[in-house]
């Protein structure tokens, strides 16, 4: 099913790196990697006391109704957002056009050198996303999926 | 759009409620994060006015176990279900996995449920998909009020493909987890087939 994101070992072990790299030079709270359809795929920093599932989400929503915005005005995409918090600022980027890149900044940061940063980061993260979605579509990768069974199925909603 | 995490072993889906305005989509979402033991569910969002009323979704994570060592987890959204929020309705059906629809089964509400059922194939096919393609059931909501419409009648105007359906008061809880577990199902069916 090309509708589909698999993530690898390999890859994401890449991607975590990008996270760490990026969270470490931008002196950023945290940062995370979400696909556009809301699922969080990686983080880095602070993020205990993050609900990254909920902020993944939201995150997701904020930049799809961005997105619906651009479309309105007659614009490809607002490849960035920021907002200002009193405390914590958010930095939001859409990478290779599948996923959003989310830095979370105090005052230990700043706007330039967080976008400074992320271009940095972006390239490369769109190198891996390229890799991964060949590898995804080559079909080569073993599914574990083929083999489920009807009872596999049944079972997770025995009660 | 289904995503695989084989570094944490995980399967991610996403699961859309669509229906008219004040059709129980919410509540089938409230009803669920009611019902399910803490460590199975995250927290529940609700971007709603402050009438109440889904603003742009509702969503609620949830995890249903491991298949094959893997578990399965479930981004159950809801969608504005008010005419003037199609926009984004559009949104959300971005990356759907499955979906159910809820009708509203009064009688007045029939041209709504109607009006609803085109929006939603309408919209899927902008989005590129098929409904008759996609995982996808069919709940009739409100059976316990006394204006509500045969169930005849409702299948025949709301179910004409004959997708599985189930009778509700979300309210109650009543047919909430049956319809839960049947597009659930349907999902992971799917992605078996795309294994």
């Amino acid at each position: 099913m090309s509708n589909q994101l698999v993530m690898y070992e390999e890859e994401l072990a890449q991607i975590s790196n990008i996270c760490d790299v990026l969270q470490r030079d931008s002196n950023a709270k945290a940062v995370l990697v979400i696909d556009k359809n809301g699922q969080a795929i990686a983080q880095s920093g602070e993020v205990e006391q993050l609900d990254v599932t909920s902020l993944s989400s939201l995150t997701a929503g904020n930049v799809a109704a961005t997105g619906g915005i651009a479309s309105l005005l007659a614009e490809k995409e607002f490849a960035g957002q920021f907002h200002e918090g009193e405390k914590t600022n958010v930095h939001i980027s859409i990478v290779g056009a599948r996923v959003i890149l989310l830095v979370l900044f105090d005052e230990r940061s700043s706007l330039g050198l967080v976008r400074l940063r992320v271009r940095k980061a972006a390239v490369e993260l769109t190198h891996v996303l390229e890799v991964l979605v060949k590898k995804s579509e080559s079909g080569n990768q073993p599914s574990v999926f083929a083999e489920i069974t009807d009872d596999d199925i049944d079972n997770l909603f025995n009660d | 759009m289904s995503f695989i995490n084989y570094s944490s072993r995980e399967i991610n889906c996403k699961i859309v409620y669509y229906g008219p305005g004040l059709c129980g989509k919410t509540t089938n979402l409230q009803y669920i994060y009611n019902k399910t033991n803490p460590e199975a569910k995250g927290k529940m969002i609700s971007l709603a006015t402050e009438t109440d009323r889904t603003l742009f979704f509702d969503f609620l994570p949830l995890s249903l176990g491991e298949i094959r060592g893997f578990k399965t987890r479930f981004h159950l959204y809801t969608v504005p279900g008010q005419v003037f929020y199609d926009a984004s309705r559009k949104l959300i059906l971005k990356g759907v996995d499955g979906v159910v629809f809820v009708g509203d089964s009064q009688l007045e509400r029939m041209e709504a449920n109607i009006e609803s059922l085109d929006n939603l194939r309408t919209n899927l096919q902008e989005q590129g998909y098929d409904l008759d393609k996609l995982p996808y059931v069919v709940q009739f909501n409100k059976r316990d009020l006394p204006n509500s419409a045969p169930m005849e009648e409702l299948l025949e105007v709301l179910n004409p493909t004959k997708v599985p359906h189930y009778e509700a008061v979300a309210t109650k809880g009543v047919g909430v987890f049956d319809t839960l577990k049947a597009v659930a199902k349907l999902v992971l069916t799917e992605l078996r087939k795309a294994g």
